[in-house]
């Protein structure tokens, strides 16, 4: 491979290169030969063995193999069944999905008539989120000229099939992009996760048998099949096939939406694409995989990126945000700033979701706030535990995982908070100490006059001094003082 | 529209699109045109991509250049949103980022005008199915 071009766009295959409002362009690359070579040439059976062939992995975070969910779908016996694509998109600081909606929709139009074909359905529903109006407006630019064209609607390639798409909109809740929670939200209950099994596949939607995939799963169909499924299988890893789109995010020079062949490694990925670490700081941390994931070191930049090594890693593929931190970043903040999020999120159903995860923020913010003692990170850990081997739905089971990936990469710092009181990033604000020094200042009085609680007192000409009880940490005299006199411990 | 009803007539638009597009950048077609697309996702968009856009159109109506601008996709460069392809007749596509006001100016007067470089050029970074 040119080494220049570590990326592969599939998923991303006409993303900045067709225009998407103009179905036309669609065509022009290719855009509905897959669909309509399966339903004029191809049995739903055939279809399906390529997909499986081709070792295609669901891109929504649990990568169960699309192909497989397919033919379970489709044996599943019912006078209705439904192609569900899943457009929640909840990880904060991912647009993966987004960016294929409003870029290429018609390549998710078409691969979910393909999957109509295979299971049975003929009818199919998009959930996606009311904060993306640009990809809700090209997505019904889309359905409106796919229906024109005959491509959607009765008797498609004069074949006898019938599909056509529904757009429901999701209030943008996290756990509403859980299966089994969204299809609540489309029925108009409360978006909250039930068991499995039943899987959607063989009880969804109003109680039929429903496919649920991912929009950058259903984007890479019409390429495999138009390519073919031993060329797909060429790319990747062993056991993770094709490629992975990531939003690449934090401190890095070129933040962007990349898509690489799986087992291209995190070095690569930071370095070589995203134009290594921002302001020449060093790097200190990765997470992948959103807040159920974890943080890694610079012990894993090698490691080739695919499902199950990050996983073995301590982290998750996820539906493929990926945020880089830099030395400047405190690792105990981070994973608190994880579980503010999934504490807003959790539906409340299961007590170790709502209440546990309640008390590892408590305890989180007890260590960042200068209040830790050593005991607290083993009972974070312990906590940690019940709440994975207790919860309902994924967002329970991989909460804690932000916080134990911490406390395993990164546990010199929890330390650092709880046994010397320093914060070794200086993010801590609560940690941190504003001092004057004596020889350095002139006694100007401007950072007294500009204290806004008044923590600063001195003659003027003679030295000021910093009363640290009433302190707030605002930084304000450390960026008034012309002289330096002001240090930050 | 007309319905789409078998293998050969969703060929025919495909080609029907490809030789519109092959023409338009060919030297020896006299109709031919520069062709600019302007990243128009969220991302871009967020970055004042309508305003490059808009400007684009003006000022290449007013200096009468025969130009098509359309909007297309995000190409992943979301750090040097706003970002713009322009391909000049026999030329190979450019990526242009930071395209604010000033910059527009720039490309239309040096690039698309006199075809010298600019500087502001994104190298692309990918390879896409067809390589
Ligand atoms: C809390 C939670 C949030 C999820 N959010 C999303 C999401 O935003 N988008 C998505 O495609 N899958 C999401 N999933 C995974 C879905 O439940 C489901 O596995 C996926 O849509 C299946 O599609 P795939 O096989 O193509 O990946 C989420 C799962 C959990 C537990
Ligand atoms: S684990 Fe949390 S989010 Fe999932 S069902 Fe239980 S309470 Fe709701
Ligand atoms: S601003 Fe600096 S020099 Fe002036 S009084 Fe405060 S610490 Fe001293």
């Amino acid at each position: 491979m040119n080494d220049n071009k570590k990326q592969l766009r599939i998923a991303l295959r006409n993303c900045g290169f067709i225009n998407p409002e103009i179905i036309d362009d669609y065509i022009s690359r290719d855009g509905y030969m897959a669909l309509g070579k399966c339903l004029t040439e191809h049995t739903p059976e055939e279809t399906i063995k390529e997909i499986k062939d081709s070792g295609l992995r669901g891109r929504g975070g649990g990568g169960f193999p699309t192909g497989l969910k397919w033919e379970i779908t489709r044996k599943s016996e019912s006078d209705q069944k439904y192609v569900v694509c899943n457009a929640d998109e909840g990880d904060p600081g991912a647009f993966m999905d987004r960016s294929i909606l409003e870029g290429d929709p018609h390549s998710v139009i078409e691969a979910m008539a393909i999957c109509g074909y295979c299971i049975g359905a003929d009818k199919g529903l998009v959930y996606i989120r009311a904060e993306y109006p640009l990809a809700i407006e090209r997505l019904q630019i889309a359905l409106s000229q796919a229906r024109e064209y005959g491509l959607l609607g009765e008797n498609i390639f004069r074949s006898g099939f019938n599909f056509d798409i529904e757009i429901r909109f999701g209030a943008g809740a996290f756990v509403c992009g859980e299966e089994t929670a969204l299809i609540h939200s489309m029925e108009g209950l409360r978006g909250e996760p039930t068991f499995k099994p039943p899987f959607p596949s063989v009880s969804g939607y109003l109680g039929k048998p429903t496919n649920v995939n991912n929009v950058e799963t259903f984007a890479n169909i019409p390429a495999i099949l138009n390519k073919g499924a031993a060329w797909f299988s060429s790319i990747g890893t062993e056991k993770s096939k094709g490629t992975k789109v990531f939003a690449l995010a934090g401190k890095i020079n070129n933040v962007g939406l990349i898509e690489v062949p799986m087992g291209t490694t995190l070095r690569e990925v930071i370095y070589e694409i995203g134009g290594g670490i921002r302001d020449g700081k060093k790097f200190k941390s990765v997470q992948t995989g959103g807040p159920s994931g974890g943080c890694l070191t610079t012990d894993f930049l090698d490691t080739p990126i695919d499902y199950d090594n990050l996983i073995d890693a301590g982290s998750m593929m996820g539906s493929g945000g990926m945020i880089v931190m830099d030395e400047d970043d405190c690792m105990v903040a981070i994973a608190k700033f994880y579980l503010e999020f999934t504490l807003e999120e959790s539906c409340g159903k299961c007590s170790p979701c709502r209440i546990g995860n309640k008390r590892l923020h408590e305890i989180l913010d007890k260590i960042t706030s200068g209040r830790g003692e050593f005991q607290d990170i083993e009972r974070l850990q312990l906590l940690s535990q019940v709440i994975k081997d207790t919860s309902l739905c994924g967002l329970g089971q991989t909460s804690p995982n932000p916080v134990l990936s911490t406390i395993a990469n990164f546990e010199d710092e929890y330390l650092a908070h709880v046994n010397e009181g320093k914060c070794p990033a200086g993010q801590c604000k609560a940690l941190l100490k504003y001092e004057i020094i004596e020889d350095l200042c002139t006694g100007c009085t401007l950072c007294f006059r500009n204290c806004p609680v008044g923590a600063i007192s001195g003659e003027r000409r003679q030295p000021h001094y910093i009363d640290q009880s009433l302190c707030i940490k605002c930084g304000v005299c450390y960026e008034k003082c012309k002289f330096n006199a002001i240090t930050l411990s | 529209m007309t319905r789409i009803k078998n293998l050969a007539d969703l060929h025919k638009i495909k080609e029907e699109v490809q030789s519109k597009n092959r023409l338009r950048s060919s030297l020896d077609y006299p109709e031919h045109l520069v062709q600019i697309k302007v990243g128009m996702a969220t991302c871009g968009i967020a970055s004042g991509a309508k305003e490059t856009m808009k400007y684009l159109n003006d000022e290449l109506e007013q200096q009468a250049i025969d130009a098509v601008v359309t909007k297309t996709g995000c190409l992943g460069y979301c750090y040097a949103e706003p970002t713009i392809e322009v391909t000049l007749p026999g030329k190979e596509p450019v990526v242009f980022g930071y395209v604010d006001k000033a910059k527009v100016v720039e490309i239309i007067d040096v690039y698309i005008k006199r075809g010298e470089q600019v500087e502001g050029i994104i190298p692309l970074n990918f390879q896409t199915i067809d390589d």
